[in-house]
């Protein structure tokens, strides 16, 4: 699957002008608010018409203004869940779910009611109305109904959102369960890095509604520029990790990730398990001689590759760990102190590691 | 005393057939219109809004002498209709179905129209994504959710064609059996010496009716709240 936008549409005094194309299974489209996320997302499912440009999805053309091509929404193919679950009231969720089955050609490959229950754990709603379900409840029928029209792409506006903590937690398995094992492609809107870190294959960073950066997530994330845009107390490299084992002795397991070992709380995972582990920056100190006496667990040695001052004094660097990028944030002080500049040997200090996309098990 | 004679009988059923077209037959352009003043975003708006609620202002003598000379049998729409589909409104109760029409519309499309505007459109939205086109959309959304407003504003059609006096007596005057329905009924009979028991009779009998579509309207309209959940 490819997506292809390149789109300029005016809203008042903001503009948005974006282009990009992806082939990611998720892609992120990241960005704080105000940012145009929402507004790209809208056009791309056909709910705004935009001024100029094209979209084209696995290479049909949906919009080519230059052509005069607009397909309506809903000739489109494209599942669409909306912040706010938007169920319809006057059907139970057994008639949400299959709505969309009325106007879609059903064939082999199209997903089936028991399967999208199963995947969503919808069994024991099927009976409800929407105004009897939880939030979370709501957005897993929602993603359900999406589902079941069979589109070929899903766009998912901020589906969390509207959710506390502990719902969130509830829906972000189904959705990594909907990226491994139903097939369809999403792009997902979102200014969570937690939530981007965990889910998405490729990032595509708004600013102020143009594209600010693109690539695989932990390319980007790894940028010294993009560490404003994700916001100085979430932002930080990214790391696939495979639990490679534990120490139950010491309490402790080990993920391999391609910057080295690293130790961390044990997890309740069984071996192989693949995850995400995130590097914040703030969590990262940089010692320019070997460290003795530390209570520290994670100690990577590199190399540094970039510096640059973020503006109040404070300095971001990037450490190149075995070919891997480790952001660290820094005082104007440290670096003169300790003359941190690119070339440097040192080693990266990790005071603790955010673990994203726990319990997606490899193979599955 | 309770005992109805033939005549009183018939101003009842007539009351009644009479109110029931003339709630039918207002449907379907009172969702139109509704729909239109909701929604719609054209030049005249308002002047369709006033037409409509023209009716409810006009002393309803007005409105009926307006209809005898818009579709009285000599009249130009009138004698159109006549020829053409051999309709004919004057003093015939299809005539007492028109002015009870009339004056019943406003609140038809009031009511059709306060529950449209409730419409989260937001929702016939999701419904376009999951590849419902437009009219499909409106029947499977926007229509279930209008019906609340719907069922009200019928109830109040009928209940107020039942009442319907003014324009009627003006239009369609008040023959027996064609276009005497229950109010003409009982105001002849006022004007009888010795009618006051009937009067009385069809009095009580006009409020059994009235009260009985105002508790059927409001069974009907928390059966479909429990639908809507409440919503």
């Amino acid at each position: 699957m490819t997506l292809e936008v390149a789109i300029r549409h005016r809203l008042g005094d903001f503009t948005l002008d974006a282009a990009f194309t992806s082939a990611g299974r998720v892609t992120a489209l990241f960005g704080r608010s105000g940012a145009g996320k929402t507004s790209l997302v809208n056009i791309i499912g056909g709910l705004v018409r935009p001024d100029a440009g094209r979209i084209v999805v696995d290479g049909e053309t949906l919009v080519d203004t230059s052509r005069g091509i607009f397909t309506p929404k809903h000739r489109r193919r494209l599942g669409y869940i909306f912040q706010d679950a938007r169920l319809f009231p006057h059907l139970s969720v057994r008639g949400n779910l299959l709505y969309g089955q009325w106007f879609n050609a059903r064939g082999d490959k199209a997903p089936k009611l028991d399967g999208i229950v199963a995947l969503l754990g919808l069994e024991a709603l099927l009976a409800r109305r929407p105004s009897a379900l939880s939030g979370g409840e709501k957005q897993r029928v929602a993603i359900g109904r999406a589902l079941l029209a069979n589109p070929r792409l899903l766009l998912m506006d901020e589906p969390l959102a509207a959710l506390d903590d502990a719902r969130k937690a509830e829906i972000l398995p189904y959705l990594e369960r909907l990226r491994d094992e139903a097939r369809v492609p999403i792009v997902y809107v979102s200014h969570s890095v937690a939530e981007v870190a965990r889910l998405a294959s490729i990032i595509v960073a708004l600013e102020h509604g143009t594209v600010s950066a693109i690539g695989p997530v932990g390319e980007v994330m790894g940028r010294l520029d993009f560490l404003p845009v994700a916001g100085p107390a979430e932002a930080g490299a990214v790391l696939d990790a495979v639990v490679a084992g534990h120490d139950d002795a010491l309490g402790i397991t080990r993920l391999e990730t391609a910057a080295g070992l690293l130790s961390v709380a044990r997890l309740d995972l069984p071996a192989g398990a693949r995850l995400r582990a995130r590097i914040r920056a703030r969590d990262v100190m940089i010692a320019t001689q070997a460290l003795t006496g530390v209570s520290a667990l994670n100690l990577l040695p590199g190399r540094i590759v970039e510096v640059a001052e973020q503006g109040r004094g404070v300095f971001e660097l990037a450490v190149e760990v075995r070919g891997q990028r480790i952001l660290a944030l820094v005082t104007r002080k440290s670096v003169q102190d300790l003359g941190l500049a690119p070339g440097r040997e040192v080693t990266a200090v990790i005071k603790s590691v955010a673990l994203d996309g726990m319990g997606a098990v490899a193979g599955r | 005393m309770f005992e109805l004679t033939a005549d009183e009988w018939e101003a009842l059923r007539l009351s009644l057939k009479v109110a029931f077209w003339a709630m039918a037959a207002s449907l379907p352009p009172g969702i139109a219109v509704a729909f239109l003043l909701a929604r719609g975003r054209f030049w005249g708006k308002l002047l369709l809004d006033g037409l409509v609620h023209l009716p409810l202002v006009l002393p309803p003598v007005v409105t009926g002498y307006l209809l005898l000379l818009v579709f009285g049998r000599r009249a130009p729409v009138g004698s159109f209709l006549a020829d053409t589909f051999g309709l004919v409104f004057a003093f015939r109760w299809t005539g007492a179905v028109l002015a009870a029409a009339v004056m019943g519309f406003p609140l038809l499309v009031r009511a059709i129209r306060l529950s449209i505007e409730a419409i989260d459109t937001r929702l016939e939205e999701a419904a376009g994504t999951l590849g419902a086109p437009p009219w499909a959309v409106f029947a499977t959304i926007t229509l279930p959710l209008m019906l609340p407003g719907i069922i009200a504003g019928m109830i109040l059609a009928f209940a107020r064609s039942l009442g319907e006096f003014g324009a009627t007596i003006t239009f369609v005057s008040a023959i027996p059996g064609e276009t005497e329905t229950l109010p003409t009924a009982i105001y002849l009979l006022l004007q009888n010496p010795g009618g006051d028991l009937g009067a009385l009779r069809l009095t009580l009998i006009a409020i059994a009716v009235s009260v009985a579509a105002l508790i059927g309207s409001e069974l009907l309209a928390r059966a479909l709240a429990r639908r809507l959940g409440g919503a």
